[in-house]
């Protein structure tokens, strides 16, 4: 018989979460996830369809059994609508990404190539820096990264995962679907 | 309800006698002002003066915990609302309803650090099922009504409304509402319970054990659950919060199982091959070390919170839903079963657990004894009550003694702090008990330490001429941490020996309540009669027991279940 609880490295899920748009509730969250000792990896939170709700992505790594533990205790907060472990499978991931290259001007036209490559773009440019910004799943974005690096990365900013279910699936209670 | 013109602090009035509250336990401070202005006159619900939010806090969870209703207290901004922050995480952790309710400084003002300001609801996020500040008064009764909905459906918990001064002071059109709809709170579950699995894996079971939580209380079920273990004919065990949940004076019933729990108890529950939890959480008190609780048992798991399922024990059977509401099914499941296939033969698990119960009984030893043990105060007090009385206890030592020797028939007959462990708990759930259920006797079992943690609030027991009787198991320790002391840490008995201060006899005389001390069998039956027949106010009983008396069997923080500590066994 199982009786115990390990807290192991586990795999990286995507909980998402429809809840009240109200002031607080990213607090109760976040507050739930420290108290307990679960990890954030990523959390992003915005509007959606209907003003009065907000969705939030939130990435963890973690057990399974973990994941599931962590769903319930969040559906117990009041604010929170719905909540689901998002299957790997039918997941449309995407995570925005924006990156300043101190470079001379001489790369330039490589790092335009080399964007080119994983569909990002030059958004800004000035004599010795150019920003990048890039979309995709959490692997492209790190595979640019990484490309990106011997030419001088300065800074970078993610905006962490969002995601959505493939398919006619959603993530509301009944009366509002 | 028609609708009327009124401040926001007569709002709260209209509500909480809309919600048929009694009483609401609380002291006043500036910003709740005029919410107690509102209730000025007010007869119902009774206003009650404590001298201590936290005992305001608490006295509400005594009077929850005695009536199943919901319990309210007031405090005002700042160190008003933070004093009630021990209370409500009590309620917290014992899913006690409770409403909380706040009065905060002017909307202008927070965030200013203004005289007197806390952010009580951030910092009782996360020891409230729910809390709520209000900004715009027009909010103030849905969220009232909100409060109490969530104080009381589903698992119960504690709750809290944070009211600004102008809010309360603003007028506005009241009504209040008649229903309530939160998006995202609902109480009943969507997972559809496995009722032919649990039936099969009861009926196939030859060693089960029923165990019995808070949650029995909690739902009003000890009936279905009688039923139940009637059919079952399994033996019950309890946690400290399932006392009353099954007749104690029962042969069926084991008792309290767990670190203090009987041995016989602990060993039925260790050697089982299936555990039937109702209304339970398999705390880290009652299972000892988890990774070797039970090896050999099933589980059956059935809780209305499903984050409980599976959170330290993987349930093999779940059953999420309210036990009051489910367990008959249950019951007719297994029933079905048992005429399909036969009744399980428990002769032999009986048998092996009438020896443990004759090998290892939970006894003491009074004669012989120069002075008096706390184990016999507590099993005199309950021959000479018939056990008919509610008890109510501090933390400590006495609390487990109680625990062991008050043998429970009744729900709602032992009020005590068990998930927190919260040491000044007995006077104020005294408190509670006797207002929600006045005819009955309330007898509060108590530790010099945890007696003195909140004792100024004899003023209010005087006051309200409520006939609780305090029996202080006074060892001039603070017992329990010593004995961990003893027993663990090479009796260096660091800040826990308490200095015979203050004299509790003379104590009582100044409060204006009855004192009286013990110090032999003989002192002890004779104060038991002057308690009981004092019905004009409270009577605290200093009764010195043995000092270095410990709690036995235990099992130690981390060791199995069946890894105890003295009591006898092998």
């Amino acid at each position: 018989m199982e009786r115990t609880e390990e807290k192991p490295n586990g795999s990286t899920h995507t909980i998402s979460l429809l809840v009240e748009n109200k002031p607080g509730v990213l607090h109760r969250i976040s507050g739930l996830f420290s108290r307990r000792g679960y990890n954030i990896a990523s959390l992003t939170v915005g509007p959606t369809e209907r003003s009065e709700y907000s969705r939030m992505t939130i990435v963890v790594r973690l057990g399974s059994k973990t994941v599931e533990q962590v769903v319930r205790q969040v559906q117990k907060l009041v604010p929170v609508v719905e909540v689901r472990e998002l299957s790997a499978a039918d997941l449309i991931e995407r995570e925005l990404m924006l990156v300043k290259i101190h470079t001379p001007e001489r790369n330039h036209a490589e790092l335009r190539a080399l964007a080119e490559t994983y569909e990002a773009t030059i958004v800004d440019v000035s004599p010795d820096a150019l920003v990048v910004e890039a979309s995709g799943n959490a692997g492209k974005l790190d595979a640019l990264e990484d490309r990106l690096r011997p030419f001088g990365i300065q800074e970078i900013c993610r905006s962490g995962r969002i995601a959505l279910e493939r398919g006619f699936k959603t993530l509301a209670p009944p009366n509002l679907k | 309800m028609a609708k009327e013109k009124i401040t926001g602090a007569m709002a709260v009035r209209r509500a909480l006698e809309a919600e048929g509250v009694e009483y609401v336990f609380g002291m006043p401070g500036g910003t709740i002002l005029p919410i107690y202005d509102a209730m000025w006159g007010c007869e119902r619900p009774k206003q009650v003066l404590i001298r201590h939010e936290q005992v305001g806090g608490h006295a509400a969870e005594g009077f929850a915990h005695a009536t199943g209703k919901v319990g309210v207290c007031f405090g005002t901004s700042g160190p008003g609302a933070t004093n009630l922050v021990t209370a409500i995480a009590d309620a917290y952790m014992d899913s006690v309803p409770l409403v909380a309710i706040t009065g905060n400084v002017a909307t202008s003002l927070i965030g200013s650090d203004a005289f007197q300001e806390a952010d009580i609801t951030g910092i009782t996020m996360p020891i409230t099922k729910h809390n709520w500040l209000v900004t715009d008064v027009h909010d103030l009764p849905r969220i009232l009504k909100e409060a109490f909905y969530v104080a009381r459906t589903g698992r119960p918990g504690p709750v809290l409304v944070d009211i600004p001064k102008d809010i309360q002071n603003t007028e506005f059109e009241f009504e209040y509402p008649e229903s309530v709809d939160i998006p995202g709170y609902h109480p009943p579950v969507r997972e559809e319970p496995r009722l032919k699995d649990a039936a099969v894996l009861i009926r196939g079971a030859t060693r089960p054990i029923i165990y019995l939580g808070g949650g029995v209380r909690i739902s009003d079920a000890h009936k279905e659950v009688s039923t139940f273990a009637e059919l079952v004919g399994a033996p019950v065990v309890t946690t400290v919060h399932g006392k009353g949940a099954f007749p104690e004076t029962s042969p069926q019933c084991l008792g309290m199982f767990g670190m203090h729990g009987s041995r016989y108890a602990n060993y039925a529950v260790q050697y089982s091959d299936l555990i039937i939890a109702l209304g339970a959480r398999f705390d880290d008190r009652v299972t000892g070390k988890l990774s070797t609780f039970a090896p050999e048992a099933k589980i059956v798991h059935l809780d209305i919170d499903p984050a409980e399922i599976s959170k330290l024990v993987t349930a093999t059977v779940p059953l999420v839903g309210d036990l009051r509401r489910l367990l008959p099914q249950l019951t007719e499941e297994v029933r079905r079963a048992e005429a399909a296939h036969g009744k399980p033969d428990l002769a032999a698990w009986w048998r092996r657990i009438d020896e443990w119960r004759k090998k290892y009984p939970l006894t003491y030893q009074q004669e012989g004894q120069k002075y008096l043990l706390p184990q016999y105060v507590v099993d005199t007090l309950w021959k000479k009550t018939n056990g008919k009385a509610i008890v109510t206890t501090g933390v400590g030592e006495h609390q487990m003694f109680a625990a062991q020797w008050w043998r429970t028939s009744e729900p709602r007959q032992f009020i005590t702090s068990g998930g927190l462990g919260t040491m000044g708990f007995c006077l104020p759930s005294a408190i509670g008990a006797q207002l929600g259920r006045p005819g009955e006797l309330v007898i509060g079992i108590d530790g010099d330490g945890s007696f003195q943690m909140t004792l100024q609030d004899l003023a209010t027991a005087v006051d309200l001429e409520l006939p609780i009787k305090i029996f202080v198991l006074n060892n001039l320790f603070l017992g329990m941490v010593r004995q961990w002391q003893e027993l663990f840490y090479e009796r260096r008995f660091a800040q826990t020996p308490l200095t015979d201060r203050p004299d509790l006899v003379k104590l009582a005389d100044a409060y204006g309540c009855l004192g009286l001390r013990a110090r032999t069998p003989e002192e002890l039956d004779q104060v038991i009669d002057q308690a009981l027949a004092n019905s004009k106010g409270p009577t605290i009983v200093d009764v010195r027991v043995r000092r270095q008396e410990k709690v036995f069997p235990m099992v130690p923080a981390g060791a199995p279940l069946n890894d105890m500590i003295d009591g006898g066994g092998d």
